[in-house]
């Protein structure tokens, strides 16, 4: 019993894990570009383009509704696309956008950037402006999807360690049937018996989830250093807090409290069915 | 009928059946007097352990009414059921000990059940060890106790917590007649004690070993009553 609960426990603590992880990624990566939007100024001649793109900052900066406007610098650009379009010469060829990144005050919904937009044209025609969440939004909802996944393991594990300690429970009646029946005869109480299931399962079950929050700990430690070593910023922003850690320890107090209760009712509604 | 006439056990018309299957028991009446020395005669299969089941009660009876101890013990919540067995002592034929538990824990159970507290039970467990005469053998398991020492923790056990009621299922049925006739007087020292005392047994010679013993006659599912003791108030002891 232990070791099944041991089992149950660093799977929970897994995809706990995971969920918390998930949920600090949208909850980021979601606040952070819910309120951006990206102006891409896409003239060909740079002179031209440079031009509208400073008449474009200092008109952005007047907006009562924009927090901050920075023109990205083009080596930044170049870095971007690099993935793309290489290092050297091609950038000479290819004319690339000049780049905006804008912070409203509030939510850069599509009426945000509508009215951004008919400023927009007025100085640069061939300008367009992008909320930064557009191109995010399935990429959070796939993790959305993922990360209530992990929350359906975890009740999922939560319901498969309480149908453990059933058959534990009932296994245990069984096989203490006869002592179980003299104790009942002497004047036992149902609420006595179950106690001494609950004090063993109680014992069981504590042991087994310190020993699945270890595993599952050491587990989520060793994955958590993995995804920091790739340096991407929408993964670094899926670290565990403090918090997430504190309700990580309180699963196997979840799951001993589970198996307790369990043990309890296993007991009791066996029990009805003796006299 | 006097108060002190007033039984501790009435059956009214009980008849018990399992499933579907004809009545094992059929219109059992009887009462139990306090202070009386009861055996239940009859021969193998007339109904002898259904009926004592029904005493201690581990089993509902399909019709009729029983009442112990001033209730009815058919309509009484399960959860009350606790108390009156409390009430009641049990000697099993088969004696029934718990096998990983010593001769003292054993017979320590039903006041650990009542809630006695350990640093109570020592005294009264080991007088009743002494009293049984297993007062060397309180760490002994029940598998390596004889079949006589057994029969005599199971009663210890059985009448620890002074029971009002005891009822022993064939108590002697595995023990030489010297043991037999041994246990039949801790029966009789109880009786006096003041325990009403019902023995299930098919041993006639047992019934000669209690003079003062009143006979229920089980057969065939049916009470018969060869003494009157459950026709008519019980007869009183020489002296009483």
């Amino acid at each position: 019993m232990p070791w099944v609960m041991a089992i149950m426990v660093a799977l929970t603590v897994l995809a706990a894990g995971a969920a918390l992880a998930l949920n600090n990624v949208v909850g980021q990566a979601g606040g952070e570009l819910a309120a951006r939007a990206t102006i891409q100024v896409l003239e060909p001649d740079p002179a031209a383009r440079a031009a509208q793109t400073e008449a474009l900052d200092a008109m952005l900066r007047r907006q009562r509704d924009v927090v901050s406007a920075r023109i990205v610098p083009q080596a930044e650009v170049a870095e971007l696309l690099e993935p793309w379009l290489g290092t050297g010469d091609g950038f000479d060829v290819v004319p690339l956008p000049a780049l905006i990144d804008v912070a409203l005050a509030g939510e850069a919904d599509d009426s945000a950037v509508a009215r951004l937009r008919a400023k927009i044209i007025d100085i640069a025609p061939n300008a367009r402006i992008d909320a930064q969440s557009v191109w995010l939004a399935p990429v959070l909802s796939a993790i959305t999807t993922l990360r209530w996944m992990a929350v359906g393991l975890i009740l999922l594990l939560g319901f498969t360690a309480a149908a453990a300690v059933w058959l534990a429970a009932r296994n245990a009646l069984g096989t203490n049937r006869d002592t179980l029946e003299i104790v009942h005869l002497l004047g036992g109480s149902d609420a006595q018996i179950a106690s001494i299931f609950q004090r063993s399962i109680l014992v069981d079950a504590a042991i087994g989830g310190a020993v699945g929050l270890v595993l599952g700990g050491m587990a989520l430690a060793l994955l958590a250093r993995q995804f920091a070593a790739l340096d991407s910023g929408l993964v670094a922003a899926g670290g565990l807090t403090a918090g997430d850690w504190i309700l990580l320890a309180i699963l196997p107090l979840c799951a001993t409290v589970i198996a307790v209760y369990t043990a309890r009712m296993t007991v009791l509604f066996t029990l009805r069915r003796i006299l | 009928m006097n108060a002190g006439d007033e039984g501790i056990v009435r059956f009214d018309n009980v008849g018990l059946r399992y499933g579907t299957g004809k009545e094992i028991l059929s219109d059992i009446s009887f009462t139990l007097f306090p202070g009386r020395f009861y055996f239940l005669t009859g021969a193998s299969g007339a109904g002898k352990t259904s009926l004592l089941r029904l005493l201690y009660l581990a089993q509902r009876p399909s019709r009729g009414a029983i009442t112990m101890f001033d209730s009815d013990v058919i309509t009484v919540a399960r959860d009350n059921l606790p108390a009156f067995r409390r009430r009641i002592g049990v000697v099993f034929q088969d004696f029934r000990l718990i096998a990983h538990l010593s001769a003292y824990d054993n017979i320590a159970l039903p006041l650990r059940v009542a809630g006695v507290r350990e640093d109570d039970l020592a005294e009264p467990v080991n007088d009743m060890l002494e009293w049984v005469g297993l007062g060397q053998r309180a760490d002994a398991r029940p598998a390596t106790l004889s079949g006589g020492e057994q029969q005599r923790v199971a009663i210890a056990r059985a009448v620890i917590t002074r029971p009002d009621l005891l009822v022993a299922d064939e108590p002697t049925g595995n023990v030489d007649p010297e043991m037999a006739m041994k246990l039949m007087r801790l029966f009789e020292a109880l009786n006096r004690l003041g325990t009403t005392v019902l023995v299930a047994t098919h041993d006639m010679q047992l019934l000669r070993k209690v003079p003062d013993g009143l006979i229920m006659r089980l057969d065939r599912g049916t009470m018969s009553d060869p003494t009157g003791a459950l026709r008519y108030p019980p007869r009183m002891r020489a002296g009483e």
